[in-house]
């Protein structure tokens, strides 16, 4: 069985610590170039297809800013 | 029922008026001359009555923290100790203080500074009546002078701190704490339950219901603005205090020509003093504070007006005489008899006294 | 699959919990707090038991920890939340009550109530926050600093003849009779987060028992007080810290 899964970033309440970032397994998520009111590079899915819904970025989110959503295929 | 006497010590009645005035929890930490309070709990055993809880503590630092969190709760929660023990609990009396919780301790002072002796004192006046610990604030203090009082003043103690919304300090000395008297006693009030928490301190920490915000206790705010604005809350609140709750006591001050102003053990030596000075005609009266904070300023300066000297007498270097002064504006002349390191006045020294320093 | 036909109620498989508040957390990026936090209140959600919690916050970092949770919360004097805790679940023994502190707080200035508390065998959580530095006050050294470590009152690392030795605290507490659950883990990896969660939701349970208290460290960072990033301060904790304050279990209840 696959799934996709996908993200709800609260981008401005990211401080782009970039720790979800190394417990994603599928390199779906990246910090931004841009930045938030505060001025943080935020989170944002880069390659979005490869995202599975594993919540490890959730889980190690420190801010708790990432929502997770899964969906068989 | 009807009301009882018995014969206790001054610790005793503390520690039974707290059973029967529906405490909560005591938390304390042996220290002489005051360890009856805490072993006349234990004797007792009223978790199994009342459901009250008593705890030996680590430390008065800890006993002094387990009542910050209790009154967090709008428990009704004390500890007692002596003037070394309440050194410690500075920290946690302004943390009461700056969190507006209602609590009661004992201070049943000894001789100091430092470790001093165990013997009673008054010394402990400045610490309890001016602060204390860090920060604005200010501990309403009652001075008991009898056995009956401290049995009393718990119950007065919890009454004003949960008006006020501030810890009350029952200053006791070694020798009102140990001496036994006749008390009379009353039946035992129930503890308050969860539902009369609830509702009559909605900013107790007792578990957030879905129906409110949550609650929390803490003195820490880290914008001025609103810290200022705390400030001035409290210090409405003192004030308040200062108009409402004075409570003194006057003996033969109607002719008299001097006054003894004295608190606790030392009020009572005086009334001695009193009775050897009429016999040799000389017309003297005792004023004697019973709130030390709030201090009856506008009730002495009213007492004071045709009198010809004051002797302030205090178990101490002279401390209480600062407020004496304060109250009389430095009207009427004002000298300080006392002693200190753990000695008690004999009411013939002060007699004796009144005529070197003031006639 | 669109991204709007997988944002479904049916598919949410991870959503913060509503017993976090929405405050923004003063916690600096990447910092182990955060995640910590967010852990118990799931527990705190999971068990259903909100309405009868009671927090009790530190001096330190996590001071305001009551603006965090959305539960009923203490704010202490430093080192005394042991103390408070005390007194809480005694007068209100039907509430589930924890403690959250740092290392400064539990394992320096509150050794002797954080002692006697668990010798006593009060039926309290207790969770221990160990980044071997205090953060609040900026980067001084803590009873956990490893030796070595540069903080700014060790600028040349710490040494055994000027500073002592790192307390393994957790160990002492593990002796006590009065611990019934002992436990050290960290949140650093999705993995550690999840044996954290475990654990913690252990340490809850227990309360239920009445046999102790339950104790979980917690090893974490201060990349901020570290001087580096947040992955690399990670990186960092595994390679430094674990060695010396190695995970798992310290005691666990007989069957």
């Amino acid at each position: 069985m696959a799934f996709q899964g996908t993200l709800v970033i609260d981008t401005e309440k990211c401080k782009g610590c970039g720790v979800c970032i190394q417990g994603c397994p599928n390199k779906v998520i990246a910090l931004s170039k841009k930045v938030n009111h505060k001025g943080y590079n935020y989170l944002e899915m880069v390659n979005e297809s490869a995202c599975i819904g594993c919540a490890n970025c959730a889980v190690v989110c420190p801010d708790g800013v990432i929502e997770v959503y899964r969906a068989k295929i | 029922m009807a009301k009882e006497l018995k014969l206790m010590k001054g610790n005793e009645a503390i520690a039974e008026s707290a059973i029967r005035h529906g405490v909560d929890g005591y938390f304390g930490y042996p220290i002489t001359p005051q360890s009856e309070v805490l072993e006349h709990l234990a004797l007792e055993n009223p978790i199994k009555t009342t459901g009250m809880v008593v705890l030996q503590a680590e430390s008065e630092t800890a006993s002094i923290n387990m009542v910050y969190a209790g009154a967090s709760c709008g428990k009704k929660v004390m500890t007692s100790s002596s003037s070394p023990g309440i050194s410690l609990m500075q920290e946690g009396l302004s943390y009461m203080a700056g969190a507006e919780l209602p609590a009661v301790v004992v201070n049943v002072v000894r001789g100091g500074p430092g470790l001093g002796t165990i013997q009673p004192s008054q010394a402990d006046y400045f610490q309890s009546t001016k602060g204390g610990g860090h920060g604005d604030y200010r501990l309403i203090t009652l001075a008991p002078a009898s056995v009956q009082e401290m049995y009393d003043f718990v119950g007065l103690a919890f009454e004003l701190a949960f008006k006020y919304r501030n810890p009350a300090l029952i200053l006791s000395d070694g020798m009102i704490g140990q001496v036994m008297e006749k008390v009379v006693i009353d039946d035992y009030q129930p503890r308050w339950t969860d539902e009369y928490i609830a509702e009559h301190f909605p900013w107790a920490t007792v578990g957030k219901p879905a129906t409110r915000k949550h609650n929390f206790i803490t003195s820490l705010e880290l914008d001025s603005a609103v810290q200022e604005q705390n400030n001035i809350r409290i210090q409405k609140k003192y004030k308040e205090c200062e108009e409402k709750e004075v409570r003194y006591e006057m003996i033969n001050c109607e002719d008299a020509d001097y006054l003894f102003v004295a608190y606790g053990s030392s009020a009572r030596i005086c009334q001695k003093s009193i009775e050897l000075a009429r016999a040799e005609g000389i017309k003297v009266g005792l004023f004697r504070p019973i709130t030390l904070w709030p201090f009856p300023s506008k009730q002495l300066k009213e007492a004071a007006k045709n009198v010809k000297g004051i002797l302030s007498v205090e178990m101490n270097a002279g401390q209480m005489i600062e407020d004496v002064k304060l109250a009389t504006e430095c009207r009427v002349k004002t000298e300080h008899y006392g002693r200190n390191g753990g000695m008690i006045p004999d009411p013939n020294e002060i007699l004796e006294a009144l005529k070197k320093q003031i006639m | 699959m669109t991204r709007e036909e997988i944002i479904k109620p049916e598919n949410l498989v991870y959503r913060r919990t509503p017993v976090l508040t929405d405050n923004v957390m003063h916690y600096c990026p990447g910092c182990g707090h955060g995640t910590i936090h967010r852990i118990i209140a799931e527990v705190i959600e999971e068990m259903g038991i909100q309405d009868k919690v009671i927090g009790i916050s530190p001096v330190g970092c996590s001071v305001f920890a009551y603006n965090y949770f959305d539960v009923d919360f203490i704010e202490a004097a430093h080192g005394r939340a042991p103390a408070c805790a005390t007194a809480v679940k005694r007068l209100n023994p039907d509430k589930f009550v924890f403690t959250y502190q740092g290392d400064g707080d539990l394992a320096a200035i509150g050794t002797a109530e954080t002692i006697h508390a668990c010798n006593r065998g009060e039926n309290i959580t207790m969770i221990f926050v160990n980044n071997a530095i205090y953060g609040m006050t900026g980067g001084q050294m803590a009873p956990t600093t490893l030796l070595g470590m540069k903080t700014v009152t060790t600028p040349y690392g710490r040494t055994v003849e000027a500073n002592g030795y790192p307390l393994r605290i957790t160990d002492i507490i593990a002796s006590l009779p009065g611990a019934y659950y002992v436990t050290r883990q960290a949140v650093f990896t999705p993995a550690h987060v999840r044996k954290c969660k475990k654990a913690i939701r252990q340490a809850f349970e227990n309360q239920k028992l009445k046999k102790g208290v339950s104790f979980v460290e917690v090893v974490s960072n201060c990349n901020s007080n570290w001087k580096m990033p947040a992955v690399k301060a990670n990186e960092w904790l595994e390679e430094n810290m674990l060695p010396f304050y190695p995970l798992g279990d310290l005691k666990v209840p007989e069957k």
